[in-house]
């Protein structure tokens, strides 16, 4: 038996040094190398051009690595008309839309795993199938005007409250859990708001931070529905403001060079510089966020995937 | 026992008056809307209040097809989402065999290090890859200053204020934003595949290829059919942010698609609501069949669905 494995054993050893193998993994690692470049450059080169003389930047001189770095531009960046309020949106309704979704999103799925339920699977279908069909924007957008929801913040979190795809998650969390626990809780007399509050949040705790980190991925990712339901510059998001940025052939940057006072001329703003340090400011959150929480997402996929 | 099974039924509607209010939410954002569909047998004019007796019948939708400036918008846009979702299909295979080579690689924390840096862009917004695609791609962009630094244009090319390539440089944006992402759920398959089927093949002498062929891509197999068929039942999503974002006036003859074709017809000027509506009520229709379609024919072949 042992001999039989000392020959697999030196079988195997020439098998790893093929040719062939070094061939396939010169060609692995040059390929995956090459996309995760292609993957974080852009951000990279993007920051740092943010931080070096805006007038090397202008003309395109910093590629690899940040010449003369300063902070200006982060701290000229509170002057940008607008920028201020849009970050303020942006982060409220990232806070009070995904603490909205995830309780919701708890408590359906925890009411559609129960038998007790009158109608059950009606409501649950009722639910679920609205991720199946859409009616469109026109219709869309008059509801929402009819509904008093265009140009108010609420409009951002309402439509969102009820999310099929982050229940369905949760609803196949609290479907693996044993039923003991709850019937146990039950036979103790505890009702069925105890039960969710004392049993099942502490127990669904993993999940709901996989929803949380999508919806909040979700929502200050958002940039439609700004689009088509507020016209008041006041609603704007980052997102939304970055767009308008990025299209305007109008000159922030005299704007804020003007409030400005006495400068180092090197360092004044330009059309570019403002771009480059929004977009940083827009994507940080993320960037800073996903590396920690990667394996959330990856948790949600799979369950969303199994989905019953 | 009849008291108990009424206290029974009480119980059962008072946990159901718990979940009405969310029922209401869902009934008011998603199934309201479609009240909206009416519009599109109506002659709606927006700011005046609406009027039964402005009844079209079918006029709308007749109007795409027979109207000679609507019905060539309708040629192209339709053309655009066959392309532009057609080619996405046949790259379909590209996240399986991401995940099949990343699989390859024996270096643990590098392939770590890949799959967390390549899935980051699928969580930036669409807006944001634009930011990024004009501060590099554009006329004074990064990829232009390199290129004419290193001598390989004379002049800078603005990839995106051109109609040139298109359709295959929106596949290329959002592959690299999706592409990492999607290759997620075929890394955990390979995962979950017996590790025995590897080792009694590698006992056997099988190459690495080998093993790739007759192990891992036929283990594979299935979840690829699941996410094809769900890719074409999404053929005419294509979603209208990325368009939306570039979009301009050099490309618009190529990248409007069916979704933002129905947006821009809700903005142009004047707007025209009511074929907006026709048009998004067909595309939602259309989209529905072919997704109970697909989900048919896998209950047929694979004896399983897909919703």
């Amino acid at each position: 038996m042992s001999k039989e494995k000392k020959i697999i054993a030196n079988k195997r050893k020439p098998m790893k040094h093929s040719i062939s193998d070094r061939v396939l993994d010169l060609i692995n690692y040059t390929v995956f190398s090459l996309f995760a470049f292609v993957c974080v450059y852009p951000f990279y080169y993007i920051f740092i051009n943010t931080i070096s003389n805006n007038k090397l930047s202008e003309s395109g001189a910093v590629i690899w690595y940040p010449k003369d770095m300063h902070l200006k531009n982060y701290i000229d960046a509170v002057k940008i008309p607008g920028l201020g309020q849009a970050a303020f949106i942006s982060v409220s309704r990232t806070v009070i839309g995904t603490a909205l979704t995830v309780f919701v999103a708890a408590f359906l799925g925890y009411m559609f795993t129960r038998e007790t339920l009158f109608k059950r699977k009606l409501w649950y279908r009722f639910v679920v199938i609205t991720m199946y069909f859409n009616a469109g924007i026109i219709p869309w957008y008059l509801t929402m005007m009819n509904l008093g929801l265009t140009n108010n913040f609420w409009g951002y979190i309402l439509p969102a409250v009820v999310s099929p795809f982050y229940i369905i998650l949760t609803k196949t969390f609290i479907e693996a859990i044993p039923r003991e626990l709850q019937e146990a809780a039950e036979v103790d007399g505890a009702g069925v708001l105890t039960i969710f509050y004392k049993i099942m949040l502490p127990i669904c705790k993993p999940i709901l931070a996989t929803v949380a980190i999508f919806s909040a991925v979700g929502h200050w990712n958002s940039f439609q529905d700004t689009l088509l339901l507020m016209t008041q510059e006041k609603y704007y998001t980052l997102q939304f403001i970055l767009y308008r940025y990025l299209q305007s052939s109008q000159s922030l940057s005299s704007i804020i060079n003007a409030t400005a006072g006495t400068e180092v001329a090197a360092n004044i703003q330009t059309q570019t510089s403002i771009r480059m340090t929004v977009t940083i400011i827009v994507a940080l959150p993320i960037i800073l966020v996903y590396p920690f929480f990667q394996r959330f997402f990856v948790k949600g996929i799979m369950i969303g995937a199994v989905k019953g | 026992m009849s008291s108990s099974s009424k206290s029974k039924k009480m119980r059962s509607y008072k946990e159901f008056l718990l979940i009405l209010p969310f029922l209401i939410l869902v009934a008011v954002f998603s199934y309201y809307p479609l009240y909206g569909w009416i519009y599109a047998f109506f002659d709606y004019q927006p700011p005046l209040p609406f009027s039964w007796d402005s009844f079209v019948g079918t006029k709308w939708f007749k109007i795409l097809f027979q109207n000679k400036s609507y019905f060539k918008q309708t040629l192209q846009v339709l053309r655009n989402t066959f392309a532009m979702s057609g080619i996405a299909l046949l790259f379909s295979w590209l996240p399986m065999f991401f995940a099949i080579f990343l699989n390859e690689i024996k270096n643990l924390r590098f392939r770590k290090f890949v799959q967390t840096v390549t899935t980051l862009p699928n969580f930036i917004s669409w807006v944001l890859v634009y930011s990024v695609a004009f501060l590099l791609m554009s006329n004074n962009g990064m990829f232009n200053s390199f290129a004419m630094d290193i001598g390989l244009i004379d002049t800078p090319i603005d990839f995106l204020k051109s109609n040139q390539h298109i359709w295959f440089k929106m596949w290329l944006w959002l592959t690299w934003k999706n592409l990492g992402w999607a290759a997620i759920m075929y890394i955990a398959a390979i995962s979950s595949i017996d590790t025995e089927l590897f080792e009694a093949a590698r006992v056997d002498g099988a190459s690495r290829l080998r093993i790739i062929r007759h192990i891992t891509i036929p283990s594979l197999l299935p979840t690829f059919f699941v996410l094809l068929l769900l890719n074409i039942s999404n053929f005419l999503n294509n979603g209208m942010e990325q368009y939306f974002v570039f979009q301009n006036s050099w490309n618009r003859e190529y990248i409007q698609v069916l979704d933002l074709y129905v947006y821009n017809l809700s903005t142009s000027k004047p707007p025209v609501y009511s074929v907006s509506t026709a048009l998004s009520m067909l595309k939602s229709i259309v989209s529905l069949v072919l997704l109970f379609g697909a989900n048919t024919f896998s209950k047929v072949v694979r004896k399983q669905s897909i919703l």
